[in-house]
């Protein structure tokens, strides 16, 4: 009994002092998504950062998943214990206008471009909230098995088309992007989507456009399903985030291409959470990380676009696999003849409402 | 396996053979999903499937990569010792005062034992989720989400559940007159205590121990909504890597975890043989 | 007591009556028994069913509207919703002034969305207003209002403003049973087909969790009773096959049913290969309503066998013998006198497996797709994602109840006190 005690008491002690231990270092919490991502975040602004700055230390924090969530009772409780938050600009609009995350003033806080551009028209339209540091272009889009359908697809209406493309087909558990795409191949004009979209009448209308396929989809609620579920043969064809597919495809090698028809843009950017106790160097660090190099040098390691017009021109070879990155950027003109943007307004309005139709329309 | 008595009719010994057959059928049921998962985590390829190579016994097939990832990579050496931290410290709480209720609910005379026992159970009979979420609205305000010790005390109220049953359960059978007639032979209330109550209540308070620490190892959900990255389990990394970022490293953390678990099982097994050869009863 | 028959009144040493001093001592027993169970009784207050409560609140509170707009709540008081008119200038002045302030403490849109679970479009509706109100500094407010966004002055807007500006709510009970009120009538109505979710939602978990605990049972129970009637020897081998699931992982469970169920997976290639089904016949067992029962049935059956198992230890087998040498026949002596004691066994593990399982988040996540999710992922839904933490909590309760009622039937059944864990 006394020597379980000790052993107790010792285990005890050595982990206090390992949470003691912990805290010494100047620690910044970088919150992200993981997998790929990350780690081209990781390779592109930490590990240069740190290099620079021994002092610091960045952690991965890996549950941008749950961030907006977090952040509210976060803030709530007034127990901030992040420092900087990859979010995408729909849930950093909400944030913004509930004062969970700092405003930025763009033109103070970031680098300018090489040539002097302040910052703020280096970005452009991208800083779509005062609060958003933006970082990424990113799309969500389809890839299909090229060895499992019998001609290339090039039309998002092939999704749509079971006859000529029999099979599953994986789409985000989400009217987002689905109820857009359906009312597209349904013959709506692209830019009368959202008019369609905001009536009860067009919602039906884009349902029973999915209604059409409903039983041959596999619907998806992580980014890495889709990849997964193709590589397994387990759908023939679908949606996921761009950079995953090139990840598939590219690296992993398999037999999977693009279908960049009607690809959504969405962006990717920072946001500091109010009441970070780190400010000051997580905003040294956010300098760093958005300026035109690191944002280049990103698109080395993943097909996502810098938001730096100045960076464009930058964008190289993959860092390992040593292809041109160009081609593979969503923003590619070839790869962006036609394209949504996605509709933050609209979303703000409706997503509560369509959400319960599109899952109410699941159940049935 | 006794052998069949020589009277029974026909079809009581097909029936017989047929339980024996559906009950084998029932353990592979429970054992076999266990056993897929360790090949494939030998996967040369980030994929939950088996390629033609690794069906073919082809070396290029198999590879020790996600193992290597498991053992050198931030995010589970974070977790691995999360989740013994987590998972030591919330059994210390929900043992001692699981024990110390129990010994209390099981004295003769206690006031509303039933409405206490509903209230002490409570953490097993309401669902997770919604443990889970409001532990994440109240310990937002009070500032203990997003902090090991949030976790921790999460972790001992669903574990103090377990404790209280089986340690109540040891102690139904209890004879009283033991106590009595321990302090009417001259014994203090600690040495009653030490001498007569603990070796009686040890196993139920050791089961309990381990159910506690089983239900904090492998707790993911309440994890999910009180904790942060920084109180990371490996349930915790696993969920996140089936969600986010498939790849075999979870199989193989999970292999690691069956060995665990299956060493686990063996020692307390090895430990219950040698307690019934210390008390002189042959296992029958 | 027998004491209180005697004449003579028995004394303690001390010269104390033995009623009085009995008493006592018992009083004393009874503080002494408290204040062991008061510790952990403390313990799960504050960590436990305070938050509870704290959610219960959440699905009630309305606050918001009131706490942003105070004064224009109070000027709407006086507005006939039913005259058919516009509000007066006094409510479009304390509108305006309101919403400015709101802006500045970056709270306007909390309303907005709290008004747009009611009604689409108050979202934009008041973050358009955070931007425009800066530029409204005099008088009338009531055009200028209108001009910055047509939707106030429409009546409609100004009814759900009203209706939804009380203290406290049952829109989210409302909404999670799929109700609506009406915001021009104040009447309670049922929601379309088409947008009603959550009953049907509820039903679906009751009914697959039913089916996931008559699953176990039905297949626990042949091994409960043969792990409780062969030798100590052999049942200690095999009831490792039910531990060792038991102690694994439920996520290592989960992804090894994934590996097993899926398309490419272990047994459509197994079927595939002795040729049950051809290789474009390959079953989908996975992402829907099949995936969750097979992976929930394996990782609760332990929860049934264990308890099956230790009641069935208990039964003495002479029970059986009895009734054979009086003449019954084997399956009768089993139906008739082995099987009703068994009922404590099968109570507790049933409840357990069903409490459980209407309750799981985990698996239907990861292998239910979208015909096999439950009630708990709609509840992760709405506190992470949507962020209608009302809704999420008045889902919570109702599940909550559920739970409660079948835990008390349980109770009356069977008795908390004969629950035992293996």
């Amino acid at each position: 009994m006394k020597k379980f005690i000790r052993a107790m008491a010792a285990t005890a002690v050595m982990v206090m002092v390992g949470f003691v231990g912990q805290a010494m270092a100047t620690e910044l919490v970088v919150v992200s998504w993981g997998g790929a991502y990350t780690a081209s975040q990781q390779k592109a602004y930490h590990a240069p950062y740190m290099k620079l700055n021994p002092g610091i230390t960045i952690i991965n924090d890996d549950s941008a998943g749950s961030a907006v969530a977090k952040l509210r009772a976060m803030s709530q409780a007034g127990n901030v214990t992040w420092d900087l938050v990859d979010a995408v600009a729909s849930d950093t609009m909400i944030l913004c206008d509930e004062g969970i995350i700092e405003v930025i003033d763009h033109d103070r806080d970031l680098a300018p471009a090489p040539d002097g551009t302040p910052a703020s028209k280096d970005f452009g339209g991208f800083i779509v909230s005062e609060c958003f540091v933006p970082q990424i272009v990113y799309s969500t889009t389809f890839g299909y098995r090229k060895d499992l359908v019998s001609r290339p697809m090039s039309s998002i209406c092939d999704i749509f088309d079971l006859k000529s493309f029999p099979g599953k087909r994986s789409l985000e558990k989400k009217p987002i992007n689905n109820l857009e795409w359906a009312l597209i191949c349904d013959g709506v004009a692209p830019a009368k989507v959202y008019d369609v979209l905001g009536t009860s009448a067009g919602v039906d209308r884009a349902l029973a456009k999915l209604d059409t396929i409903k039983s041959q989809v596999v619907w998806w609620t992580a980014g890495a399903q889709t990849p997964q579920l193709l590589a397994d043969g387990e759908v023939i064809v679908g949606s996921t985030y761009n950079g995953r597919l090139f990840a598939l495809i590219e690296e992993q090698k398999q037999p999977v291409a693009m279908l960049w028809d009607w690809q959504v843009f969405d962006l990717d950017g920072w946001v500091v959470p109010k009441g970070t106790k780190n400010k000051a160097e997580v905003m040294k660090f956010l300098r760093f990380a958005t300026d035109t190099q690191r944002l280049a040098d990103q698109a080395k390691f993943i097909s996502y676009g810098p938001t730096r017009a100045s960076s464009a021109p930058l964008v190289g070879k993959h860092a390992t696999l040593g292809i041109e990155m160009a081609p593979h950027m969503p923003t590619d003109p070839n790869n962006a003849k036609t394209t949504l943007l996605f509709n933050y307004e609209f979303w703000a309005d409706h997503r509560d409402d369509l959400d319960a139709r599109f899952n109410a329309w699941l159940l049935k | 396996m006794s052998s069949l008595p020589p009277y029974l009719s026909i079809p009581e010994r097909i029936w017989h053979y047929t339980f024996w057959v559906i009950c084998g059928a029932v353990l592979f049921f429970l054992i076999f999903p266990l056993l897929v998962i360790t090949p494939l985590s030998f996967n040369a390829v980030p994929f939950f499937t088996f390629t033609k190579e690794m069906l073919a016994f082809d070396p290029a097939g198999y590879s020790l990569v996600w193992y290597e990832e498991f053992f050198t990579s931030l995010n589970w050496q974070g977790a691995i010792r999360n989740s013994v931290i987590i998972a030591f410290f919330s059994t210390i709480i929900a043992t001692f005062l699981g024990t110390l209720a129990s010994l209390g609910l099981s004295r003769p005379n206690m006031p509303y034992r039933t409405l206490l026992m509903s209230l002490l159970i409570s953490p097993m009979i309401v669902p997770l989720i919604i443990a889970a979420a409001g532990m994440f609205f109240f310990y937002s305000r009070i500032g203990l989400q997003g902090t090991h010790l949030g976790v921790i005390l999460a972790h001992a109220v669903l574990g103090t559940p377990f404790v209280v049953i089986t340690v109540t359960a040891t102690l139904t059978g209890f004879d009283n007159n033991l106590i009595r007639a321990s302090q009417s032979l001259g014994a203090s209330p600690t040495t009653t205590f030490f001498k007569v109550i603990v070796p009686l209540i040890t196993p139920g308070v050791i089961s309990g121990a381990l159910f506690a620490f089983v239900t904090s190892f492998d707790e993911v959900v309440v994890v999910l909504f009180v904790g942060s990255y920084r109180q990371r389990t490996i349930p915790w990394q696993m969920f996140s890597g089936i969600r986010e970022q498939i790849s075999p490293t979870i199989l193989a953390a999970a292999t690691l975890l069956i060995i665990v678990t299956i060493a686990l099982l063996t020692t307390l097994e090895l430990l219950r043989r040698r307690t019934e050869r210390l008390r002189g009863v042959t296992p029958s | 007591m027998e004491i209180s028959q005697e004449k003579s009144v028995l004394v303690t040493a001390d010269g104390t009556p033995l009623k009085i001093s009995l008493a006592r001592a018992q009083r004393r027993s009874k503080i002494v028994a408290f204040s062991m169970v008061l510790p952990l009784l403390i313990f799960i207050l504050i960590a436990f069913l305070i938050p509870i409560a704290d959610m219960l609140s959440l699905s009630v509170d309305n606050s918001i509207t009131k706490e942003i707009l105070p004064k224009s709540v109070i000027a709407l008081q006086n507005w006939d919703e039913t005259s058919g008119e516009l509000p007066d200038e006094v409510v479009f002045a304390a509108m305006v002034e309101e919403i400015k302030k709101a802006k500045i403490a970056r709270k306007h849109t909390r309303v907005g969305q709290r008004l747009n679970y009611e009604s689409s479009g108050f979202s934009s509706l008041f973050r358009k207003a955070g931007r425009k109100v800066k530029i409204i500094k005099k008088p009338p407010y009531k055009e200028a209002l209108i001009k910055s966004d047509k939707r106030w002055g429409q009546i409609y807007t100004w009814q759900v403003i009203k209706q939804f500006s009380t203290e406290y709510t049952d829109g989210y009970y409302l909404a999670a049973l799929d109700f609506k009120r009406n915001p021009t009538t104040g009447k309670v109505e049922s929601l379309p087909g088409k947008e009603s979710i959550y009953l049907k939602l509820f039903w679906r978990t009751m009914l697959l969790s039913s089916l996931i605990t008559f699953l176990t049972f039905i297949i626990g129970f042949p091994l409960a009773y043969m792990l409780a009637t062969v030798s100590t020897r052999l049942s200690n081998i095999l009831i490792i096959f039910v531990l060792l699931p038991f102690w694994t992982s439920l996520l290592v469970r989960t992804t090894s049913w994934i590996a097993l169920l899926q398309q490419e997976g272990v047994i459509n290639d197994f079927l595939v290969l002795v040729g049950i089904i051809n290789n474009d016949g390959r079953l989908a067992m996975i992402h829907n309503a099949t995936g969750t029962v097979v992976a929930m049935t394996h990782i609760l059956l332990p929860f049934m066998i264990l308890p099956l198992f230790s009641v069935m230890k208990t039964i003495p087998k002479s029970y059986v013998r009895a009734a054979v040498s009086l003449g019954a026949h084997p399956w009768k002596a089993f139906w008739k006198v082995y099987f009703p004691n068994t009922g404590p066994g099968i109570g507790a593990g049933s409840i357990l497996v069903f409490i459980i399982a209407i309750g799981y988040y985990i698996t239907p996540a990861l292998v239910g797709g979208s015909s096999g999710t439950f009630i708990s992922n709609r509840i992760a839904y709405h506190i992470s994602s949507s962020l209608n933490w009302g809704l999420g909590s008045a889902l919570g309760v109702i599940l909550l109840g559920i739970v409660l009622a079948l835990f008390m039937l349980y109770d009356r059944i069977v008795g908390i006190d004969n629950m035992k864990l293996g």
